[in-house]
Formats: structure tokens, sequence, C-alpha cells
């Protein structure tokens, strides 16, 4: 069993600078021939970005009387006006930051202190405290939805955005720790003894040694569970059912089926839906694809 | 923060400090905030799950113990059946199609971009295909959707645009098309995950090798069959395995299409779950259908890492 506990490539998490190859000028036509296919492929994947932007700023007559795929006549804002106004956009956008941004501190934090626990203290049963925690990560969440749903309603957090904290900090968390674990059992014990001689205790060892040592790691995991609780969908869906805690992705839903939407302006909800995880992408690209792996590469 | 704070006066306590730094009692302090969250939102949820399997719970009235029967009406219903067969179509979607596609623009992107076009290019393609895994799965959803509209949507008016106007037909709503139309989201959203996994493996790879290769006269095919496909295999079991999970687990894009139509055509059993607990308030046999769920994804992943240890197994034997 102890063979499935992968470790992550980097725990360092600094940027492995990419493999300078000798840019050889023997380009031959086969490779020609690859670029083409390669780049032609990857005009597919952003084909459907572009229909979507191209259509969202076209008034619905423009798109009745042209194609979807040319350009607006004129460029028309009500698309996006109407629908940032119907389902009041800034305020999902805050209940998804908040929700994602207090899950991704609080699942970090949950995941040191269990990793700091299983990697380093190295306490009796880890293989099988890693195991539960990665089960946790793995079971689907609609075996816990229903009593999940009765426990907040009994308690009284049912739509209200501490319920989507509190359930998703536990799943992120597990996954986390299941990471860290692995990522802490490497850890030098020189420095860890260094800290116990200089009569530093536990506590003090992990947040003035650990936590700073592993820091680009952790923000690898934050960045990670930011972006993964902003795009759940299932639990927000069931648990927010008033309009003013929705999430993003569900408030978005919510509006697909409406009679009164224009073509036009149920494209402007895509783009809206993509902006706010496009932009976070570009912020954190380095460290994401940095991250990707982390717990994929033995 | 309670939990949190509870556990700061805990481990602030003097702890007998003469262990030396590894093993003691004293690290179980540490597991305390984090069991505790894990035993309220995962371990109880789970029992009280697998308990209402066994009742006939309706969510209003308490549960009557049921015995067996919701698990033999289970092994009876067609629908039950053909939402695994629909998982299937997304495994097919989800881990077969972009594991293959992924592993050859890898390979092409890291083979041939990255040496002979240098590798910014290389590295602004893999981003590309890595787009649509960003955006929520429900709004990639609904950015195909709307492309598939049955009244002018884009796909239809490119057909037609072309000449092949007599393919025009309204694709979410046919039960022939309408799951081909759900896989072709989740083939969108999977594909760049399996090529960032893939080329990061390949960085590990001496691009010597490449070159040597090269130079003893292997093509392209050969350098990929001989180098770069053992290189990836360990990489390519977690892919499959975290793919193939994400596949069972398909429910945004379902429940923003096409809720399961029509006539079930796309119905996946998270969605059927979901119906059956809020839609039509049978909360027992819903929980029977996660259970199901769970003990197949259970399952599957104890099956991924058998094949796992077996084929690390074999490499050392050589």
């Amino acid at each position: 069993m102890q063979t499935t506990i992968e470790t992550p490539k980097t725990s360092s998490g600094t940027p492995e600078p990419a493999p300078k190859f000798k840019k050889t000028s023997r380009r031959s036509l086969g490779d020609w021939i690859v670029l083409a296919a390669i780049v032609a492929f990857a005009l597919a994947v952003v084909f459907p970005f572009i229909v979507i932007l191209i259509n969202s700023f076209k008034s619905p007559t423009d798109y009745a009387t042209g194609s979807p795929l040319s350009l607006p006549t004129s460029i028309y804002l009500d698309g996006i006006t109407t629908f940032w106004e119907r389902v009041n956009f800034p305020e999902k956008v805050w209940n998804s930051f908040f929700i994602a941004g207090v899950v991704a501190v609080l699942a970090v934090v949950i995941s040191v202190l269990n990793a700091y626990a299983i990697g380093i203290g190295r306490v009796k049963g880890r293989v099988s405290l890693i195991l539960l925690f990665l089960l946790a990560n793995m079971l689907p969440q609609e075996v816990l939805l229903y009593p999940l749903y009765t426990i907040f309603r009994t308690i009284g957090l049912y739509d209200n955005v501490w319920s989507v904290i509190i359930t998703f900090v536990v799943i992120q968390s597990a996954f986390g720790t299941y990471l860290l674990s692995s990522v802490f059992g490497t850890f030098p014990k020189e420095i860890l003894e260094a800290a116990a001689i200089d009569g530093s205790g536990r506590w003090r060892t992990l947040w003035s040694v650990v936590v700073p040592i592993s820091w680009p790691t952790l923000g690898v995991l934050m960045v990670f569970f930011f972006i993964w609780t902003w795009n759940e969908f299932l639990i927000p869906l069931t648990f927010l059912i008033s309009n003013a805690n929705q999430t993003v992705p569900v408030a978005i839903t919510a509006l697909q089926g409406d009679r009164l939407m224009d073509v036009t302006t149920t494209s402007a909800s895509a783009l809206l839906g993509m902006i706010p995880t496009l932009i976070f992408f570009l912020i954190f690209q380095r460290t994401l694809t940095r991250g990707i792996t982390a717990g994929a590469v033995k | 923060m309670t939990t949190l704070e509870r556990e700061t006066s805990e481990a602030t306590r003097p702890l007998p400090r003469h262990r030396g730094v590894v093993g003691g009692r004293s690290y179980w302090w540490y597991l305390l905030p984090g069991f505790a969250l894990l035993a309220i939102v995962i371990i109880v949820p789970l029992g009280w799950n697998i308990y209402l399997s066994f009742t006939d719970y309706r969510g209003v009235v308490s549960p009557q113990w049921i015995g067996l029967e919701n698990w033999t009406r289970l092994l009876g219903d067609a629908t039950f059946w053909l939402s695994f067969r629909n998982s299937i179509a997304m495994i097919i979607a989800m881990v077969l199609v972009p594991t293959l596609v992924g592993l050859v623009l890898a390979a092409a992107l890291f083979d041939v971009i990255g040496r002979k076009f240098g590798s910014k290019l290389a590295s602004f393609l893999r981003a590309t295909y890595y787009l649509p895994q960003i955006i929520p799965a429900v709004v990639a959803a609904i950015v195909i959707g709307w492309i598939l509209r049955s009244e002018n949507g884009a796909l239809n008016e490119l057909l037609g645009m072309v000449g092949l106007g007599s393919l025009e037909r309204n694709w979410l709503g046919d039960p022939s098309t309408a799951l081909i139309s759900i896989m072709a989201v989740l083939v969108w959203v999977q594909i760049g995950y399996p090529v960032v996994i893939f080329m990061a493996a390949l960085e590990r790879v001496d691009p010597e090798l490449y070159e040597a290769a090269e130079v003893d006269g292997a093509g392209w095919f050969r350098r990929f069959h001989a180098i770069t496909l053992p290189q990836i295999r360990p990489e390519t079991f977690v892919v499959a395995l975290t793919c193939t999970i994400a596949a069972l687990k398909v429910f945004a894009p379902v429940y923003a299409l096409t809720g399961g139509g029509p006539n079930n055509a796309t119905i996946v059993p998270s969605y059927y779950t979901y119906s059956q607990f809020f839609q039509s308030q049978q909360v027992g046999y819903g929980a029977t259908i996660a259970t199901a769920l769970t003990i197949v994804i259970l399952a599957v992943s104890i099956l991924f890492v058998v094949a796992q240890t077996r084929s690390e197994r074999a490499d050392q034997g050589h």
C-alpha cells in the first residue's frame, strides 16, 4: 500500500528552468507539418472562446442577420449590462471570492496541522490516516449531500455561505493533507533538530521553521484550493438557495432556461462566467503550471 | 475559526519536550481540528447516507427500516443501469480520448515544437490547450451548449454555410445526439490536463536521448514509442485514475444542458441521485444510488492501484 503514496517532484516549489534546447535550424518539412497540425488544434480549442467573445457584443438583430462567426457591426453592450444587472454580478463575484478565499486559507492551515503530525510527527497509524484522508477526497459529494443538508438545516447554516465553506475546507484539506504529508516526510531532520536544540517548542518550530521553508508549496496549494472551490457546483447549488448567497456558476446556470434572455445576453452570461477565473489564471499562471503536476509525479 | 483558537490554546500548553523531535504523543493535538471536521463533514454523513439506503426516508416522516428493498429495486432499475452505461461514455470522453490525444500532443510539443521552434512557443501552446480547464465546468457546458443551440446556433449556421445544411439538428434535444454533445463538452474541458502533466514528465527526460535517437535515424514514431511512452507511464496511471473518478462524478454539464434528458438519454449516476433527493423526494433510494456510486469509485481506485503496483514490479523485474 505504501507504494501508492506519491511524493511531488519539487517540495521547494522553485520554478525549474525549462530545458534549453539548442534550436536547430534543421527544420524538416515534417516539423512544419507537425507545427501546422498543433496550431490548428490549438485554434480548435480556442474557437468556442472566440465565438462567445464576438457574440457577446452583438445586438440580437445583428446576430440574427449576420452569422455567429461574423464580427459585430457595432459594439453593443446591452447584453452584458442586462445580464450584469439581472444577476447583480458584483454580488455573485464577491460571494464566490469570499467562499473560495476563506476555503483556500483555512484548508491550507488544516492541511499543515494534519501533515505536521503525520509527516514530521510520524504518529502511529499514519498510513491508515493518509488513506482515510485520500478516501475523504475521492468520495462522490452525492454521498454527503443529504446528511449535510439535514445537518446544516438543523444548526441554521442552510442557505449560508459558511455551510459551503466548512464543507470545502474539509474536502480540500483532505487532499492537502495527503500531499503535504509526503512533502513534510522528506523535511530535513537536521533543521528540526537544530530548532529543538535552540529550545523551540513544536508549535514554534511549525510556524517559524516548517511553514516558511515550505511556503512555495503552500502557495501552490492555496491557488489550487481557490480555483477548485470557485468552480464547484453541486454543493453550492444545493446549499445556497437564495439569490443573494449564490456563487457565479450557480447564478449563471439559474438563468439559462430564462425565455426573457435573448441569444446574445446568454452569450454575455457565459463570457462573464469565464472572465474571473481567466484573470486569476493569468496572474498565477506560473504557480499553476508548476503545481498541476504536484502529486502526479513520482 | 473557533476550532483554530481552541487548538492554539491547547497546543501552547507546555509539552513534555524530552522525547526529541520525532515520535511522541503530543503530535496528536495537531490532528484534533482536522479530524473533528473530517468526522462532522465526511465520516458521519457517509455513515448516515449508508443507513438511509436501508430506509424508506422521504425527507419528512422519520425513516423506517426496510432492509434490502432499495437495493433489490436498484438492481432491477433500468434507469440506474442506463446511468452507468452513460458513465462509460463519460469515461471515453474524459479519460480515453484526452489521454490518447494528450500523449500525441505532449510528445509533439516536446519533441518537435520545443526542440525545433523553441520552448516559449511550446509553453504558449500548452497554456492554450489548458484554457478550458480553468473555467467552471458548468460555464464550459454553457459555452458549448450555446454553440449547439437549435435556433440559429453557431454550429448549425456553420454547417449551413459550408453546404452541410442537412446535418443541422437540435443537438441537445435529440436523444441520438444529446449524449455526444455532453461528451464534446467534456473532451474540450479535459484535453489540456494530460498535456500539462505529460509535458512535465517529459522534462525529466534527457534531451540528449532524443538527439541521439534522431542521429541514429529513428523517426518521430520510433522516438515516441521507444522514449516517450515508457517515460510517461507513471503519469499515465495517475491521469487515468483521477480522470476516471472525475468522469464517474460528472454532474454540472448534465444539469446545465439536458437535465438528464431527453428520455434519460444523458442521465448519469450523480444526476440520478440528485433528482431522487430533490425532485422525487425519494431520499432513501437516492442514498442507495449514491452509495452504489461510492462502491464503484472505490473498486475502480483499488483496481488501478493494484495494476500500477504490478506494472512497477514488472519494471523492477527487468
